[in-house]
């Protein structure tokens, strides 16, 4: 089977090399039958790749190790789960995905605009087909995920710890739809230029991919953090990495295009911006999948080993160029229509959110390409942490907070100071009053999450006027009781309601991370059973270790030979507040010169943390538990000479029952911090309310008018 | 490749081929019409121009709304109301004398019921 998935490979190449030609051919001589043609062959392309996916995917799942992607990220013990989704956990699978969910996407766009924009769709379709052509070249010359070793190994080498975790195995097929995703609008904005048609089409008809593309970013976002906070064992969710700033740098540009594409859509406006951050957008999230494949940062995500830089650079270098081109060569078509009526109006509050966003996405991108940069110019590598990060982003942070709380109350076009000082009276009250809370309760020495309290205080104020003015207004018009007239106020106002939502849902979780990260609590120590500590208003005490041999007892499906852990007891004021059970996986290495027994746990070793959490805090730990103690090691060594590979596991039963009878002290990391859930809430608050704004209408049957009509509809026609 | 494989491949490989030729092919119908697009409507041209100028209906309906909404929420004061919301009704009705010549000069059609919506 693995020669059908490679000639699959093949014929996607080819397909995609016709699409293409024939695209081109078809708008320039305008020959409708071989752009038809063309948009055809991207449905085909997703009827391959569809089949190249599920022959690489039976082969996880019927543990075919003489695929060696199969036999380098699966086993016979991995959970059926993990075996499906390890199908993208390898460099070449995850090429495979990638290709594949640009071809159903693709095909979806170009389906629903096959009856129109003919001209800028077959740009668009060549576009697609390069891009989809470009990853399945990789995996024939570089990647191939249908490469087979003779004879097949018995056993695989198992799934990365690591990513035993299951929301580990969403964001991967998350995220890269939205990667992919972004490239749809690129295409058609490129196209739209090519085709030298930059009216409001086009943009009308990407909405909905771009919105989609920033929904499916988010959440894989959201999830990286999620499993950076509970599998990686520091505590923390957002570390700054490279490819974690990858994957947010598109998401923050696609951010900034929904908001500038309604000036466009109402004012005409931003024609060059708009097209300039699609296309911006769409380069890097390239770029992001270039990080993790390249190999030229260092990232816990990346693909280890990877070699496809070189291709990448070419790519990323002609998507620039051609932008860039594209973008000057157009500027006179794409010349505003109005201009902005007043500086206290809406128009002017995204036109400050877009530039804060870009402005966070080009600090972050030099923060992040920072190494590159400098070992370019001085020959010597740099990076940049953490503190360089918030010392720029947090300030830009708030005043994006705080935008998002001033857009709500000022009109469209214009408004005038004596209704803004009107508007803004209940979300400065409700800051002001956050302000005093603050003060007085002590907490207002750490000045940054002050001000971010104060600001998503702001939001809560503007948001909460909107929708109590809203229902008063609506029930003033309809007579509706308060509950039904607030519904139909969300269902008739979808896209302004649907983002005040996520306004709020986004301060929500500003607020979680100011409070999580300005009022922590952390301790590192050593304990042995008995001992106890304080982190913050907490007592927390070492109460007796653990210790699993697995598979055989493996509930949570770690993979690990052996586990070591505590149970911990946590109290407050002397009540009892939660029990935790930390522990460290111990897993098998694939080196010899360990010994039979050294071997069954000298692999990476996996934290598995515990955490208590609630609306007001988290209580987290890790433990570190000393396997390297005398008393332990002499049973290993005792193992490894006297038993064979098949009896060492009889070792490890030693091992776990000398440390249940005399562990050794374990290192501890204790993590208190405040409304971490927050932003776990705030997240899912951000896509609720994405999600009802983008939520298409009841189609709107045509409309037979008559003369008489008309007039009488012009006047109705406005209905809060 | 084993020979059920290579007949997969095949396989593969014509259904590729119809789906990527169908459009190419010559006329089959009654009327003469290309194969390809399964529902080409009888005047494509006529329809993706109604549908745009609809499209541009339903965003000009979103911004009276809009303007409402936004009138009857305190944002925008009664003289700015009034100025911004007679320019886009004008607008509204320049919008629809267009369709109105897209569909033709049948003015008297059966009503039937909507609710525009967001």
């Amino acid at each position: 089977m693995a020669g059908l998935g490679y000639a699959c490979l093949l014929l996607a190449f080819a397909v995609c090399g016709y699409g293409i030609c024939a695209s081109i051919y078809g708008v320039r001589s305008g020959r409708v039958e071989f752009s038809d043609s063309g948009r055809r062959a991207v449905y085909a392309l997703a009827c391959i790749l569809t089949v190249a996916f599920l022959v690489l995917e039976v082969a996880f799942l019927r543990n075919d190790f003489s695929f060696n992607t199969v036999a380098d990220t699966s086993s016979r013990t991995t959970p059926t789960f993990y075996r499906a989704a390890a199908v993208w956990s390898s460099q070449e699978g995850s090429l495979l995905l990638w290709a594949w969910l640009l071809s159903l996407w693709a095909s979806l766009a170009l389906f629903l605009t096959r009856r129109r924009m003919r001209d800028i769709a077959a740009y668009a379709t060549a576009i697609l087909l390069g891009f989809a052509g470009f990853f399945v070249s990789l995996m024939i010359f570089y990647a191939n995920p249908f490469k087979t070793t003779s004879p097949a190994p018995a056993e695989g080498v198992g799934l990365d710890p690591l990513l035993r975790f299951p929301t580990m195995m969403i964001h991967p097929p998350m995220l890269y739809s939205g990667y992919t995703l972004c490239t749809i609008p690129l295409a058609f904005g490129m196209g739209a230029l090519l085709a030298r048609r930059v009216d409001a089409d086009w943009i009308r008809s990407i909405r909905r991919f771009a919105f989609a593309a920033w929904f499916f970013l988010g959440i894989g976002i959201l999830l990286g953090a999620r499993w950076s906070y509970s599998e990686l064992g520091w505590g923390g969710y957002w570390g700054w990495d490279a490819v974690e700033n990858a994957s947010l740098m598109p998401w923050l540009t696609g951010t900034a295009f929904l908001h500038s594409l309604m000036i466009q859509e109402k004012r005409g406006m931003l024609k060059v911006w708009n097209v300039s951050l699609v296309l911006a957008t769409g380069t890097l999230a390239i770029m992001g999948t270039f990080l993790v494949r390249s190999g030229v940062l260092n990232s816990i995500h990346a693909f280890g080993g990877a070699t496809l830089g070189v291709p990448f650079v070419v790519l990323i270098g002609v998507l620039i160029s051609g932008s860039i081109y594209l973008v000057v060569s157009r500027r006179d078509m794409l010349r505003s229509e109005h201009r902005l009526d007043s500086l206290i109006s809406r128009e002017s509050i995204f036109i400050a959110n877009n530039i804060v966003l870009v402005g966070l996405c080009f600090v972050i991108f030099w923060g992040t390409y920072f190494p590159l940069i400098s070992e370019a110019l001085t020959g010597q590598e740099a990076s940049v942490g953490p503190p360089w990060f918030d010392r720029y982003t947090v300030p830009l942070a708030l005043i994006l907070v705080l935008l998002s709380g001033i857009g709500p109350v000022i009109a469209w076009r214009r408004a005038t100071l004596a209704n803004a000082r009107r508007n803004f009276m209940v979300p400065i009250g409700a800051a002001l009053l956050t302000l005093l809370v603050m003060v007085a309760t002590g907490v207002s020495h750490k000045p940054l999450a002050t001000a971010m309290f104060c600001c998503a205080a702001f939001v809560f104020g503007s948001v909460g006027q909107e929708f109590y003015r809203g229902t008063r207004a609506r029930r003033a018009m309809a007579g509706e009781p308060a509950p039904r007239a607030l519904l139909a106020l969300v269902r008739r106002n979808r896209r302004r309601y649907g983002g005040y939502i996520v306004h709020l849902g986004i301060a929500v979780l500003f607020v979680g991370v100011a409070a999580s990260s300005s009022f922590q609590h952390a301790s590192e120590l050593g304990l042995s059973p008995g001992q106890s500590t304080r982190v913050g208003a907490y007592t927390i005490r070492y109460v007796r270790p653990t210790a699993t041999i697995t598979p055989r007892y493996d509930a949570a499906h770690t993979g690990s030979t052996l586990s070591l852990g505590a149970i911990i007891a946590v109290s407050k004021g002397g009540k009892p507040v939660a029990t935790l059970a930390p522990s460290e996986g111990y897993y098998n290495s694939q080196d010899p010169s360990q010994g039979t027994v050294g071997s069954l746990i000298g692999g990476q070793p996996v934290s598995h943390i515990a955490n208590n959490s609630s609306f007001t805090r988290d209580v987290w730990t890790a433990i570190a538990p000393d396997i390297e103690a005398p008393s332990l090691q002499r049973i290993v060594k005792v193992g490894n000479a006297t038993l064979g590979s098949e009896d060492a596991i009889v070792a490890i039963g030693y091992l776990a029952r000398a440390y249940l009878k005399d562990p050794p002290p374990a290192q501890f990391h204790f993590i208190v911090s405040p409304m971490v859930m927050w932003i776990w809430t705030g997240g899912m608050i951000v896509f609720f309310g994405g999600l009802i704004a983008i939520w298409p209408a009841p189609s709107a049957v045509r409309r037979g008018i008559t003369v008489r009509a008309r007039a009488r509809q012009a006047r109705g026609m406005a209905r809060v | 490749m084993s020979p059920p494989v290579v007949l997969l491949t095949v396989a593969l490989i014509a259904f590729v081929v119809l789906i990527v030729g169908a459009p190419l092919m010559p006329a089959r119908g009654p009327h003469g019409e290309r194969g390809g697009e399964l529902d080409t409507p009888p005047d494509p041209q006529l329809e993706v121009a109604r549908e745009d100028v609809e499209a541009e209906r339903e965003a000009k309906y979103r911004e009276i709304r809009d303007t409402e909404l936004d009138y009857r929420t305190g944002k925008l004061s009664e003289e700015d109301y009034a100025a911004v919301d007679g320019t886009l009704r004008a607008q509204a009705l320049e919008i629809l004398d267009r369709l109105d010549a897209l569909e033709g000069s049948d003015l008297t059609r059966e009503r039937e019921s909507t609710d525009p919506g967001d």
